[in-house]
């Protein structure tokens, strides 16, 4: 639902630093989403096409990076994924765990034609 | 014409993170203490605050800042209980955001009152994502939602200060295994506070309302 919101901030950014380097045109744009942080890159797809329209920015392509959550155990050191079940450890069944990745929400960059 | 790569690097919700900082500081200027008060639907976010409100009034002037999707019966129920309540209608939205909170904070004078509570919208996913720049941020879980919600919804676990597991007076009915909750707690926030009550019983809320008088006269004393 709040993809609306996020992608009208992903255009802003775009849109600013397009304009500091007097770019013309905003062909691709590299986002970066990880596991934890909730958006559904459909969605910001979705509104892009409607957002956009009439900017530099219309006909840019949105390059989606997902970055799988994972864990540390902090006991036996074992790394893992997200499961659906728990976050514990599936080596020891430690609670003592360390998020790695998965938190990431970010533009890391765009391709202009200037 | 040329094609170039520009590194942006910027975090998709910094315009948010950036209002949510001036309400950090409005908030801090008026020396009140805040949360922001999540959970999933029917978790009994509206009966705390009725609750907490005839709980801490008349000895404290309490703000309610109901968002809700529709409806304005929650911010009936709160003034009801001797607060006052502004209601954010947010059309259909999931969250509140700190721009809605910064509004809502235009309308009245924060000095005013003691304590605010922002009533977020039922939903475990979307909040976690928007600081609105409240002092904490606390979740209601409820025993009937079950005991693998910490490990279902990490980022809303991750991210709070305080959790109050509610409707405790269940626990004899039903199958809530209180060790995995707690641990996953644990795991995902070694740090939280954790607090058994019952809002229909009153179970556990004289702890709660401690917490909140020794926060709400902290933030008095700051200068």
């Amino acid at each position: 639902m709040h993809e609306l919101a996020v992608t009208q901030n992903i255009l802003d950014i775009v849109l600013e630093h397009a304009r500091r380097a007097k770019a013309t045109k905003i062909s691709r744009i590299y986002l970066v989403i990880g596991e934890l942080s909730s958006f559904v890159d459909e969605s910001i797809q979705f509104y892009w096409d409607i957002i956009a329209k009439d900017t530099i920015a219309e006909h840019a392509q949105l390059d989606f990076q997902r970055v799988a959550a994972s864990f540390e155990c902090q006991e036996c050191r074992t790394v893992y994924h997200l499961n659906k079940e728990t976050i514990f450890c599936p080596n020891c069944a430690s609670s003592r765990v360390k998020i790695l990745t998965g938190e990431e929400f970010y533009v890391r960059a765009i391709d202009v034609e200037t | 014409m040329s094609q170039q790569r520009l590194q942006v690097v910027q975090n998709i919700l910094s315009a948010n993170e950036a209002i949510a900082e001036t309400n950090r500081q409005i908030l801090a200027k008026a020396r009140l203490f805040s949360i922001n008060l999540m959970a999933s639907p029917g978790a009994g976010k509206t009966t705390l605050i009725e609750r907490t409100v005839r709980g801490l009034s008349p000895r404290y002037r309490i703000l309610v800042i109901e968002g809700d999707i529709a409806t304005t019966l929650d911010a009936e129920r709160a003034v009801a209980a001797g607060a006052t309540a502004i209601q954010i209608n947010t059309g259909g939205n999931c969250h509140l955001d700190a721009v809605m909170l910064n509004r809502a904070l235009t309308q009245i004078d924060p000095g005013y009152f003691d304590l605010l509570i922002v009533e977020n919208v039922g939903n475990l996913v979307c909040p976690a994502s928007f600081d609105l720049g409240t002092s904490a941020n606390v979740l209601v879980a409820s025993v009937p939602e079950g005991h693998d919600k910490p490990h279902k919804y990490p980022s809303m676990y991750r991210g709070v200060d305080y959790v109050l597991l509610n409707k405790i007076d269940l626990l004899p009915y039903v199958d809530f295994d209180l060790d995995f909750f707690r641990k996953g707690l644990e795991a995902l926030n070694p740090n939280v506070e954790l607090r058994l009550i019952s809002c229909r019983t009153g179970e556990g809320l004289s702890d709660w309302y401690q917490w909140l008088e020794s926060k709400i006269e902290y933030h008095r004393s700051l200068d």
